[in-house]
C-alpha cells in the first residue's frame, strides 16, 4: 500500500467514528470531555453549533453515532452519546452569549423558507448572522415542523422545544405562521433573492384498498394525522382495544400514545420479522417495555366493520423468503386468517412526499420517487435559486439529517447570492495539536475505564401511562453523567507516526493492548489485512500504513479498535509515536473559500 | 512509569488449544525504560509460550538481578517464580528443578549477571546440562546501575559513557558450547520472527538450553558508537540458518526437498527443521559450531540463529539417576520402604 495520506482532512476524521457517522459531524469526543470536567455550557455550545437542537436532539435523535461508535466494538455497548447530549442541556445555564450577533444593517439579500421544521429554522440561523433578511411561511401556528406536531411530549417536552426553536426565532426572522403556501409561483413572484423549500413529507400512506377501508373510516386514522390531532386536543382520549399497523418509529409513538390516551390493550402489527422492523431498537424496547406486544409476520387482509362499526381485522401469517435476485418476499403460509378484534386502527405503514403547491410549469423537475431532482451536494433544485432540504429532499430520514441539509443549503445560498461557483465549498476547519504535557502527561485523560453503559432513569411507569405530558426519561444525573462520559475513548485523539525517527525496538507492538500496531512486509491491502497479528477485517476502518522504515519494513496500524490510550507514544522512546488532538469542524456558512487551485 | 495497561483485548485475539489467549501470559506493564529490547524479549517469551500451550502454572521464573532480571515480572504473571541475589539464579534454577523436575524452568539473566558475578554458577550449570532455559538478555552493560561497560562489550564499543571499553569480550555462546550446554542459539530482540521460534525450540529441548538475546539498552547503550545498539546490531546481523520448529502435537504438512534440510528431534518429538540453503553447517557439531562463530567474528558479522544442538548429553536429572517423580509427590511409603527392604539392602552388604 502507498503511506496514508494524514494530511487529508477526512483521514483523521474517519478515525472519530461518532462524529463521522453524524450527519452534522458533532465534536462528539470533545463534548463529551467537557461534561467531565463539568463545563456543560461549553459543551452546550459546541453542539449548537453543530446540530442546533442540541436539547431536543439530546431526547429523540436516531443517533446513527452510536452504532458507529468504537466502544461498541472494544465491549458490548457504545458510549450513551445521545443522552449525554441532554446532558449539556439539562446542566448549562441560563447564559445565551454564544448565539452570535445580528447586524443591525442587512445585506440587501432576502430569501424565503417554506415550511418552518428544523431543516428552514438551521438555515435561518446559519444566514441570520451573515445579514440575510429571512422570511418564514409555515402552515403551523408555531415554529418547529414534525418535532412539534409529530413526536410526542413524553419523548420530548414541550418546553425544551420552545427554547430552542424561539431562541432561531428571536434572532430576527419575520414569521409568517398559520400561512399554507399553496403557490410557489406566489413566492417566487415576490423576487426573493433565494427560496429554501423545508416542508417535508407530510402524507402519510393509507390501504385505501383493504376491504372495510371506507365502511370503517371512522374508526380508522392515518398515524401522522392522529398524532397532530392530539398535539392540537382534537382527540383526547382512544377506545379500549387499538391495533396500530406498521413497523416504523411512527408506529412505535402511536402505540404508546394510545395507551396513554386510555387503550388497554394495544397492539403493533407488522408484516416483516422483528428483526427486520425499521423502528430504532431503542424505540420498540420502550414500546414493550409499556407492554405493547409486537404481532410480526401479519400482514392485513381487511377491514371487519359489523353493524357500520369497526370490529376488528383479519391478518394472513407470512414469512419471508428471498428471490434469486436477493428481492424480499412476503410469501402467505397456508392458514386461515386470524382475527384481531379492535376498536380503532392506527396506520403507520409509511411516509411519502408531496408538493401539491408547487406548479408544474415553473421548471422544478421531480423524479419517480416523488422528489425534486436535486444536487446531491448544493441541494440545489433546476431552478437556480431554490433549493431543498429535510425531508422534501430526498424523502423521510429524521431531525439530525435535517439540520445537516439546512447547513449545505445555507451555504450554497450565500455563495449563490454572492455570485459564485456553488461547488467551490469552503473546506472543514482542521487542526492537530500534540497532546503531550510530561513524561506519561497528556493533556486528556487517557485511562481507558471498564465502566458498562449505564441506564437512563426514567419516570414511574404508572404516572407516565396516565399523563402523555410526562417525560418517560428522566435523564442523567450529574454523577451518573459524569461518568458515562468517561467511557469516551477520545477517539478524536490521534496516534500520529513518524517514520523517520522510529527505531523498529517494538516498543509500541509489544505494549498495545489492542494488537493494533504491526511491522511487516508491505503488500497490497487485501494481503497486508490478512497479514496483521489480527487481521484486519473490519473494511469500513482504515490501515494507517507508513513510509518504508530502515529494515525495509512498513509499519500498519488498523485503527478499527484501537483505545486511544496512548501506551504506544508512552513507550516509544524516540517519540515516533505522538498523541494528537485532532479538531474538525464542518464549514459554516460565511467561511472564506481557499482561492487557489 | 506509571501508567496502567487497559483491560481491553482485541476481540479477535487469537486462542490457543489451551482456549487461552496472549493475555493469559502477560504479566505487570512494564517499568523499564522506553524502547529497552528486554521488553521485546519478554513479549517473545510470552508469544512461544502462548504458541506452545504452555499450562502457565507449570512453569517456574528464575532470575537475578538487573533490568533484565526484573522482566519475569512482566510475563506469565500465573506462574511461579523466584528473583535470586545477584549472579545467582543457576543454583536456585538447580534446587528447585532437583526437587521439581516436571515444571519447566526459564532462567532469566543479564549479561552483568551472568557473564561478571555469575559467571561460577553459569558455568556449573552448563556443566551440569540442568533441565533449564536460560535467556541472557545481553546489551553490552549494566543497565540497572547506569550503564557501566559489561564483560560482553566488545573492545572499543562506546555507550552513554563516552569511553571505549578496553577489554576484550566474552563470548558467551562459545562458552556455552564449550562447557556443555546442549542447546546454543543467539537472537536479536528487534526481531521475533528470529526469536520466538528460538525459544519455542529452547522449550522443547531436554537439557540446558542457552540463548543469548542481544537487546538493547536504549538509555545508557544505544549510541552510534556503541556495538550493542540497534542501528549496529541490524547493520552486522548474520543469520547461520532458518528454520522451522514443528511442535508434536501438529502434524507435519511441509514436504523438504532430500538434502535442503538437517532434521533435529527433540527429546518431546518436536522436530527443527532447518534449512541448508542458508547454511551448510553442521548445526549438532561443536567443533564447527565454534568455529563458525570465529569465522564471522573475524569478518566482523554476528552470528544469530540456532547454533549448536546436541541431543545426546544427558541432563543433569539423567546423569544423577535421580527419582522421575518430583519430590513433593513422594510418599511415607516411598521414602521408608519398611523393614522388609531395609533387611534386603544390609544383606547385600553382608
Ligand atoms: C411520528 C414521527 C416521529 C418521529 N420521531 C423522530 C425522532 O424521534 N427522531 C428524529 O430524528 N426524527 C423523527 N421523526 C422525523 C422528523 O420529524 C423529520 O425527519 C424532520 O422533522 C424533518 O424536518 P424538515 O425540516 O424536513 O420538515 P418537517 O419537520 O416535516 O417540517 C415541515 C413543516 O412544513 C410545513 N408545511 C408543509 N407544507 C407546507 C406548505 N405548503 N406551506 C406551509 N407550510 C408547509 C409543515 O406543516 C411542517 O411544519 C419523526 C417523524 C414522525 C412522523
Ligand atoms: C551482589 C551485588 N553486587 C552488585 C550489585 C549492583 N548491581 C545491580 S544490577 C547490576 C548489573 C546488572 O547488569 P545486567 O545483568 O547486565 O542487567 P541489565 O540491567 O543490563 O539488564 C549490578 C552490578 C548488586 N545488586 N548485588
Ligand atoms: S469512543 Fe468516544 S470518540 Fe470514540 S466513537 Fe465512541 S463516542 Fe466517539
Ligand atoms: S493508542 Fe496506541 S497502544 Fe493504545 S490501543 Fe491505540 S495503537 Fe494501541
Ligand atoms: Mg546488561
Amino acid at each position: 500500500m502507498k503511506p496514508t495520506n494524514i494530511d487529508n482532512p477526512e483521514y483523521f476524521h474517519k478515525v472519530i467514528d461518532c462524529q463521522y457517522a453524524c450527519p452534522s459531524h458533532t465534536p462528539v469526543p470533545e463534548y463529551l470531555r467537557l461534561i467531565t470536567q463539568g463545563k456543560y455550557d461549553e459543551a452546550y455550545k459546541v453542539n449548537w453549533i453543530s446540530n442546533v437542537f442540541p436539547g431536543v436532539l439530546g431526547r429523540i435523535c436516531d443517533r446513527p453515532c452510536e452504532p458507529a461508535c468504537r466502544r461498541g466494538r472494544v465491549e458490548e455497548n457504545p458510549v450513551a452519546i445521545c443522552r449525554l447530549k441532554r446532558v449539556t442541556y439539562d446542566y448549562k445555564s441560563s447564559d445565551t452569549s454564544f448565539v452570535p450577533a445580528i447586524p443591525k444593517k442587512k445585506n440587501g439579500k432576502k430569501i424565503a423558507l417554506v415550511g418552518g421544521g428544523p431543516a428552514s429554522l438551521t438555515v435561518a440561523r446559519d444566514l441570520l448572522p451573515l445579514g440575510y433578511e429571512i422570511d418564514l411561511y409555515d402552515d403551523q401556528s408555531k415554529a418547529g415542523g414534525f418535532i412539534r406536531t409529530q413526536v410526542p411530549s413524553f419523548r420530548l417536552p414541550e418546553k425544551v422545544l420552545n427554547e430552542e426553536v424561539d431562541r432561531i426565532i428571536e434572532m430576527g426572522i419575520n414569521t409568517h405562521f398559520n400561512h399554507y403556501v399553496d403557490s410557489l409561483k406566489k413566492i417566487i413572484d415576490k423576487n426573493y433573492d433565494a427560496i429554501f423549500i423545508g416542508t417535508g413529507a407530510p402524507r402519510g400512506r393509507d390501504l385505501p384498498d383493504l376491504p372495510g377501508r371506507e365502511a370503517g373510516d371512522s374508526s380508522i386514522f392515518i398515524g401522522i394525522q392522529w398524532l397532530a390531532a392530539i398535539l392540537y386536543r382534537h382527540i383526547t382520549n382512544a377506545p379500549d382495544r387499538v391495533l396500530v399497523l406498521g413497523g416504523g418509529n411512527t408506529a412505535m409513538d402511536c402505540c404508546r400514545m394510545a395507551k396513554r390516551l386510555g387503550a388497554q390493550d394495544v397492539k403493533v402489527m407488522v408484516r416483516s420479522p422483528r428483526e427486520q422492523m425499521k423502528a430504532s431498537p431503542w424505540e420498540i424496547e420502550d414500546a414493550i417495555d409499556e407492554g405493547i406486544p409486537i404481532i410480526d409476520n401479519h400482514s392485513p387482509v381487511e377491514f371487519v366493520v359489523k353493524a357500520g362499526k369497526l370490529v376488528g381485522m383479519h391478518f394472513q401469517k407470512v414469512q419471508v423468503r428471498y428471490t434469486n435476485d436477493g428481492k424480499k418476499e412476503l410469501v402467505p403460509l397456508d392458514a386461515p386468517p386470524v382475527f384481531y378484534p379492535c376498536d380503532l386502527v392506527l396506520l403507520a405503514v409509511g411516509q411519502m412526499n408531496a408538493f401539491p403547491y408547487i406548479e408544474e410549469d415553473i421548471g422544478i423537475e421531480m423524479n419517480e420517487r416523488g422528489t425534486p431532482k436535486l444536487d446531491k451536494i448544493t441541494h440545489q433544485s433546476t431552478v437556480p435559486h431554490i433549493f431543498f432540504g429535510g425531508d422534501a429532499a430526498f424523502g423521510p430520514r429524521n431531525v439530525i439529517t435535517a439540520v445537516a441539509h439546512g447547513h449545505e443549503a445555507a451555504i450554497s445560498i450565500d455563495i449563490f447570492c454572492r455570485g459564485k461557483d456553488l461547488h467551490r465549498r469552503p473546506a472543514p476547519k482542521t487542526s492537530l495539536l500534540n497532546q503531550t504535557m510530561g513524561m506519561q502527561e497528556w493533556l486528556y485523560d487517557a485511562k481507558v475505564t471498564e465502566d458498562r453503559r449505564y441506564a437512563v432513569p426514567t419516570v414511574d411507569r404508572v404516572k407516565s401511562l396516565k399523563n402523555r405530558l410526562v417525560e418517560v426519561e428522566l435523564g442523567f444525573s450529574k454523577k451518573t453523567g459524569h461518568q458515562e462520559s468517561f467511557r469516551c475513548l477520545n477517539c478524536d485523539v490521534q496516534t500520529v507516526f513518524d517514520h523517520s525517527t522510529c527505531i523498529e525496538c517494538d516498543a509500541c507492538v509489544d505494549i498495545c493492548p489492542e494488537s493494533c500496531i504491526n511491522f511487516i512486509e508491505n503488500a497490497s491491502e487485501e494481503e497486508l489485512r490478512q497479514n496483521l497479528t489480527v487481521a484486519a477485517d473490519n473494511p469500513a476502518q482504515a490501515l494507517y500504513v507508513s513510509d518504508i522504515l530502515p529494515t525495509g519494513r512498513v509499519m500498519v496500524k488498523d485503527e478499527n479498535v484501537c483505545l486511544h490510550c496512548g501506551l504506544c507514544a508512552e513507550r516509544c522512546p524516540t517519540a515516533s509515536w505522538e498523541m494528537k488532538k485532532y479538531t474538525y469542524n464542518s464549514a459554516e456558512a460565511g467561511d472564506k473559500i481557499d482561492e487557489q487551485d | 512509569m506509571t501508567s496502567t495497561k487497559p483491560a481491553f483485548r482485541h476481540p479477535k485475539l487469537a486462542q490457543n488449544s489451551l482456549g487461552l489467549t496472549r493475555k493469559d501470559y502477560e504479566g505487570a506493564v512494564s517499568t523499564l525504560c522506553a524502547g529497552c529490547g528486554h521488553d521485546s524479549t519478554t513479549n517473545a517469551i510470552i508469544q512461544a509460550c502462548f504458541e506452545l500451550n504452555i499450562e502457565p502454572h507449570r512453569v517456574a521464573k528464575m532470575s537475578g538481578i538487573g533490568c533484565s532480571s526484573k522482566t519475569p515480572a512482566y510475563f506469565l504473571d500465573r506462574s511461579h517464580g523466584f528473583n535470586a541475589v545477584h549472579g545467582r539464579m543457576p543454583s536456585i534454577a538447580t534446587g528447585a528443578n532437583m526437587a521439581n523436575r516436571d515444571l519447566l524452568y526459564i532462567g532469566i539473566s543479564g549479561d552483568g549477571d551472568t557473564a561478571s558475578i555469575g559467571m561460577g554458577q553459569f558455568a556449573h550449570a552448563l556443566r551440569r546440562n540442568l533441565n533449564l532455559n536460560y535467556i541472557c538478555m545481553n546489551n553490552g552493560c549494566y543497565g540497572l546501575t547506569k550503564g557501566q561497560d559489561s564483560a560482553t562489550a566488545d573492545m572499543g564499543s562506546t555507550g552513554k559513557r563516552g569511553i571505549p571499553n578496553p577489554y576484550a569480550s566474552i563470548d558467551l555462546c562459545e562458552l556455552a558450547i564449550e562447557l556443555g550446554a546442549s542447546y546454543v542459539a543467539r537472537g536479536f530482540s528487534g526481531d521475533k520472527k528470529q526469536l520466538v521460534p528460538l525459544i519455542k525450540g529452547a522449550f522443547a529441548h531436554s537439557g540446558l538450553a542457552f540463548i543469548d538475546v542481544i537487546s538493547p539498552c536504549v538509555t545508557f547503550n544505544n549510541t552510534s558508537t556503541s556495538t550493542k545498539s540497534y542501528e549496529y546490531v541490524r547493520e552486522h546481523i548474520e543469520a547461520t540458518n532458518t528454520f522451522d520448529f514443528i511442535p508434536l502435537q501438529r502434524e507435519i504438512l511441509t514436504d523438504y526437498a532430500e538434502g535442503t534440510t538437517q532434521e533435529v528431534i527433540m527429546h518431546d518429538g518436536s522436530i527443527i527443521h532447518l534449512h541448508k540453503v542458508d547454511s551448510k553447517e553442521d548445526v549438532t557439531n561443536r567443533l564447527n559450531s565454534v568455529n563458525k562463530l570465529e569465522e564471522e567474528k573475524a569478518k566482523g558479522r554476528l552470528l544469530t540463529g540456532l547454533l549448536y544442538v546436541n541431543q545426546q548429553i544427558r541432563e543433569t536429572h539423567d546423569i544423577l539417576n535421580t527419582s522421575l517423580r518430583p519430590l513433593n509427590s513422594l510418599t511415607e511409603n516411598d521414602l521408608c520402604p519398611g523393614n522388609t527392604e531395609l533387611q534386603k539392602i544390609n544383606d547385600s552388604l553382608r
